[in-house]
């Protein structure tokens, strides 16, 4: 589990990265989404891999074999202010697309 | 001594608060058109406060302290602490009986066109400024108002803001003044760290402590960096003669009888906490000494009047930091007479040099000459108050010279700088009776003037005058009488500073034949003479000190400024910075990639055995899905941005297939409804984005083949890094942090059984407050940028696809245009209409069972916004908003009041911000219901969340109805032409 989930951290990472790192508003607004999995995910990771046991309360389960629910509290404030930057983001990308006239992260279409 | 807490203390809050108060009134009627308004408020408040200041004699002057005291942050030792004492006393007397006067003189000094009520705004808050630091018990308070003295000085320098030698003198000032402040505040905070205590009278209390401590010498350094650039000491005077651009009653109030008398003030406040050490006498003495007497030299070749005041302003500055430096107490007598004494006769001057200014229209004195014909009073006074600044027998000045006199003889240090101080007080003594002569014999004496821009010169007003008169008939009472007129008051506030060491002294006028008065008397004859000598260079010279006119230090801070400020800075951002995103971003993560090796690198990387929980096989295929996905995104996303969407959309979905494998199925429902919402907003956005063909990629130059390997390799290095880590800290015991603690007591104390929905709304429910208040401000950010949107050209024409729709109606006689766009999707969207109830019910299901099971009012929230999403997508945004009216401005507002009037709720009850209260609610046919206060927490972010999404995404939608007014628009036109 650990290795799969790590992998898949490394490569969502790798992919963000290289994205944000383009020239195209666009590409960079996906690189941002597939880092922030990334990192939900990693976040995440850190209150150890268990199958089966949410953080609900259930009679005749003891609490303390249930899985940390202080790094899922984070990762779900996370992903909620994750959408609201994605969707400025988004926005701000069209308006500067409207006033520039082009798609290039620096407002410009050549290349310098 | 003894301190007194009676009805009293509030006199000094009153004292302090007063100017501040009138300088508020004055600012409000800031636009009022009388004159004489501003003037009253701020003449009648400068004699509250002297009155407020005689009336407080009854008890200081029996020697107690008045103190008041309130706590301001007693967990780290500061209270806002006020005293007055004997010196504090005489101080505030010459602040507020100074600033009546100066009040008094501006009134007609000010001319038709200045803005009045802004003047006296600034001059009242620098007042009371002044005040505070004279009457501050806490030093940390002192140092607070020495900063706003700063500010104001400033603000009053720069009054006529038009004019760029106001507005550079302006800023030399705050910048000298304001490093020297800033010294001083880290000097205080040394200081108070040494003694252990910031208040005032502690610190006075523990000067052996003080001297004897470690750090004894570099508290000093930065105290008197602090008092020396205020009282404008060499090497930091130059900003004073440069502040003479400000209107005459402020260099009269600010820059000769109270500012600057701030910095010598603070010595003698400070005295017995840090004098009588060799460092002390040494540090003091010399830069006390020069001042002394390069002030004094370089005030006879002024060709300025105010400059050559200033000049002589710094050098009795420098006279009183000398006796100060000297650590004895008569000295400090002397000290305290001087800056009394210096004051009177100093304002007086400069109020003189005001009236012949404003009478003649010029300062020069090259200029002037022969005025006495004109203006015989004004010209008789300022020759009384010029003689006391050379210190001529039976005026005030020549109290406190002979004074100095007779410490400078006295051996007190054995040094080289004790053995020259007669002579060079006696120089200086020479230097400040030829200044004197000048100001007096070049402006009033000599045949009439020429060609002066106001032609006829006349005295000024009665009531212009009578500030200069009140002043220098002060300066004959004391010169006369000191032990009647001046005496008990100087013996109070000597006392409170010296305490015991109280020396004899007598203020008599004749104290026989001794060498102080020989030293008076050369000084004298020698000034004369060397007046008499100088008199045709005088007359003829250019502006400024002979050997000394090249090192100026204006020019060397205005050359530190440049290179610090514009040259460095320059070289900084052409070197360092960039306006390209690209490079920023690449140094970003970089940065992050180095910080997340150096660790690892210095402290090295321990090899443990791999203690994991295997894997599964359909995990691995979710994965293996996953990242393909995530490479056909990151691979797809210059040239095919559907696919490249939907390849996320499906890694958000592999990731909610992980949050529900490992246990936490709220993030699951969350990042799943977060998924649908962003794809639907990105998808309204790709239509305003330009096409883009793979067909004919962009050409690729070298460079940027080299920049896409770099960039491949840091990518490749930051995710293997970030493998490398998430695997080590997966594999790694969880440590018992605070997870135990929520567990237990989620149900306990927030009545939940669903721990991350009660850390949520309950235990950490001020950060959720934050995030849905960020929530709310990003909508209505989004909202706002899009009501200015403006498409670019090639995206206003109609997309191909309906283009292609429209042509295909219009062919076929049958049909009309719009027939094939309504019918678009007709089944789907008639399912989506059907199950607006149904996404309804949900939502409300999911926010219901929040707090026992996951759900709550995120997810929930989002629930319902795509409920309303389907119908927009349905039945387009006409129709939808036709039959559906969602303000979601509204829900947001209710939203945010909904949590944070929860929040407050608990203060009604005597509980903190957001405690929450629970129990369970027996309802018929639902049964047992929790109804925790968290879970009207929760309806308030439910509320705003739905309120924020459905603004984003109308606001989008919404430009595709505003396209075609633009289309509209533009075919007007182009039928138009």
């Amino acid at each position: 589990m650990e290795l799969v989930l790590s992998i898949a951290i490394g490569v969502m990472t790798a992919c963000g990265v290289w994205l944000i790192l383009r020239p195209r508003t666009y590409q960079v607004i996906v690189g941002l989404s597939l880092l922030s999995y990334a990192v939900n995910l990693f976040i995440f990771g850190v209150g150890g891999v268990k199958s089966n046991l949410p953080p609900i309360l259930q009679d005749g389960v003891d609490p303390g074999t249930l899985t940390d629910p202080v790094p899922q509290a984070l990762v779900l404030t996370a992903i909620v202010i994750g959408f609201a930057t994605t969707a400025l983001f988004l926005v701000v990308m069209l308006a500067s697309r409207g006033l520039t006239g082009n798609d290039h992260v620096d407002g410009r279409n050549d290349p310098k | 001594m003894t301190v007194g807490v009676t009805f009293e203390s509030y006199l000094l809050l009153i004292l302090l608060a007063l100017p501040f108060i009138g300088s508020l009134l004055s600012g409000l009627i800031l636009n009022t058109t009388s004159r004489d308004l501003p003037v009253f408020v701020a003449g009648a408040v400068t004699l509250l406060v002297l009155g407020l200041t005689i009336f407080a004699y009854a008890s200081v002057g029996t020697g107690s302290v008045l103190r008041f005291d309130a706590e301001w942050l007693p967990q780290l030792g500061l209270n806002f602490t006020l005293r007055m004492d004997g010196l504090a006393w005489i101080f505030c007397m010459l602040v507020s009986a100074i600033g009546f006067l100066v009040v008094l003189y501006a009134r007609y000094y000010m001319g038709e066109d200045d803005p009045i009520p802004r003047f006296f705004s600034f001059l009242l808050a620098f007042m009371g400024a002044m005040l505070g630091i004279i009457i501050s018990g806490n030093i940390i308070l002192l140092s607070i108002f020495w900063e706003l003295t700063s500010i104001f000085s400033f603000l009053l320098i720069s009054y006529w803001h038009r004019n760029p030698t106001a507005r550079d003198g302006a800023r030399m000032a705050l910048t000298i003044t304001g490093i020297g402040g800033f010294c001083l505040l880290v000097g205080m905070l040394l200081l108070g760290n040494v003694v252990g205590s910031y208040d005032l009278d502690k610190v006075l209390a523990s000067g052996d402590v003080i001297r004897s401590h470690a750090l004894y010498l570099p508290t000093l350094i930065f105290i008197l960096l602090g008092a020396l650039t205020k009282s404008a000491q060499f090497p930091f005077h130059f900003w004073l003669p440069n502040a003479m651009a400000a209107p005459t009653p402020v260099s009269a109030f600010l820059h000769s009888a109270t500012m600057v008398k701030a910095g010598v003030f603070l010595l003698v406040r400070l005295w017995p906490a840090l004098s009588g050490t060799y460092e002390w006498f040494f540090l003091v003495g010399l830069m006390g000494m020069l001042t002394l007497l390069l002030g004094a030299y370089f005030a006879m070749f002024q060709r300025d009047l105010k400059g050559l005041l200033a000049y002589s302003t710094i050098s009795h500055l420098g006279l009183i930091t000398t006796l100060l430096s000297l650590g004895s107490p008569l000295a400090t007598v002397a000290a305290i007479f001087h800056m009394l004494n210096h004051a009177t006769f100093k304002a007086s001057l400069f109020m003189a040099a005001g009236i012949i200014d404003h009478e003649t229209g010029t300062r020069d004195m090259q200029r002037l000459s022969g005025l006495f014909r004109f203006l015989p009073f004004t010209a008789t006074l300022a020759m009384v108050a010029s003689a006391a600044m050379a210190g001529v027998p039976l005026l005030n000045g020549f109290l406190s010279k002979e004074m100095f006199f007779a410490e400078a003889v006295e051996t007190h240090a054995d040094s080289i700088l004790d053995t020259i101080l007669p002579y060079v007080a006696t120089l200086a003594g020479a230097f400040s009776v030829t200044y004197s002569l000048r100001f007096i014999h070049t402006v009033f004496f000599g045949p009439a003037p020429v060609d002066l821009p106001k032609a006829k010169p006349h005295e000024p007003p009665r009531w212009m005058r009578f500030p200069v008169e009140f002043l220098v008939v002060a300066c004959l009472v004391v010169g006369i009488v000191p032990s009647i007129s001046i005496g008990p008051f100087l013996h109070v506030a000597a006392e409170s500073v010296l305490g015991a060491d109280m020396p004899e002294y007598s203020l008599a006028l004749w104290h026989g034949f001794s060498l102080p008065l020989a030293m008076s008397l050369v000084a004298m004859i020698g000034g004369t003479i060397l007046y008499i000598l100088l008199r045709g260079y005088f007359s003829r010279c250019e502006d400024g000190p002979p050997l000394f006119r090249r090192l100026r230090g204006q020019r060397i801070f205005e050359r530190v400024l440049v290179t610090v400020s514009w040259r460095w800075a320059r070289m900084a951002e052409s070197r360092m910075g960039t306006r390209n995103l690209q490079p920023q971003l690449r140094w970003v993560v970089a940065t992050g990639f180095m910080a997340g090796l150096l660790p690892l690198v210095l402290s090295g990387f321990e090899v443990r055995p791999l203690a994991f929980s295997g894997i599964d096989p359909a995990f691995a295929i979710v994965w293996l899905l996953g990242t393909a996905m995530a490479l056909g995104a990151a691979f797809s996303a210059k040239y095919h941005r559907l696919a490249a969407l939907v390849m996320l959309g499906g890694v958000g979905l592999m990731v909610c297939i992980t949050f529900v494998w490992l246990s936490a199925p709220d993030l699951a429902i969350t990042q799943l409804l977060v998924e649908i919402v962003t794809t639907v907003l990105i998808l309204l956005g790709l239509r305003w984005l330009p096409k883009r063909n793979a067909d004919s990629p962009d050409a690729i130059t070298l460079r940027g083949r080299f920049r896409r390997f770099r960039d491949l390799v840091l990518a490749i290095g930051c995710g293997v890094g970030m493998s490398f880590i998430s695997f080590a800290v997966m594999t790694m015991p969880v440590p018992d942090a605070i997870a135990t603690y929520f567990l237990d007591n989620a149900y306990a104390q927030g009545g939940g059984r669903n721990v991350v929905n009660v850390i949520l709304v309950d235990f950490r429910g001020f950060d959720t407050l934050g995030e849905i208040a960020v929530l709310g401000v990003v909508a209505l950010t989004v909202y706002a940028l899009l009501r200015r949107f403006r498409p670019a050209a090639d995206s206003i024409d109609m997309p191909e696809q309906q283009r292609i729709q429209n042509s295909f109606d219009e062919e076929r006689p049958e049909r009309s245009l719009g027939d094939t766009v309504r019918d678009y999707l007709l089944v789907p969207s008639v399912i989506m209409q059907w199950m607006f109830p149904v996404v309804l019910t949900l939502s409300v299901y999911l926010f219901m069972r929040g707090h026992d099971m996951p759900g709550g009012g995120f997810s929930a929230g989002l629930t319902l916004s795509i409920a309303f999403l389907l119908q927009y997508l349905a039945g387009g945004t006409r129709w939808a908003e036709d039959r559906i009216r969602i303000l979601p401005l509204r829900w947001m507002g209710l939203g945010l009041l909904t949590a944070a009037a929860t929040g407050m709720g608990s203060w009604l009850l005597g509980y903190p911000f957001l405690t929450s209260h629970s129990r369970y609610l027996d309802l018929p046919l639902i049964g047992k219901v929790p109804a925790a206060t968290a879970l009207l927490f929760d309806l308030g972010v439910f509320s705003l969340v739905v309120g924020s999404t459905v603004l984003i995404m109308v606001a989008l939608a919404h430009q595709s109805i505003r396209i075609n007014r633009l289309r509209a628009i533009d075919a007007a036109r182009a039928e138009e032409s």
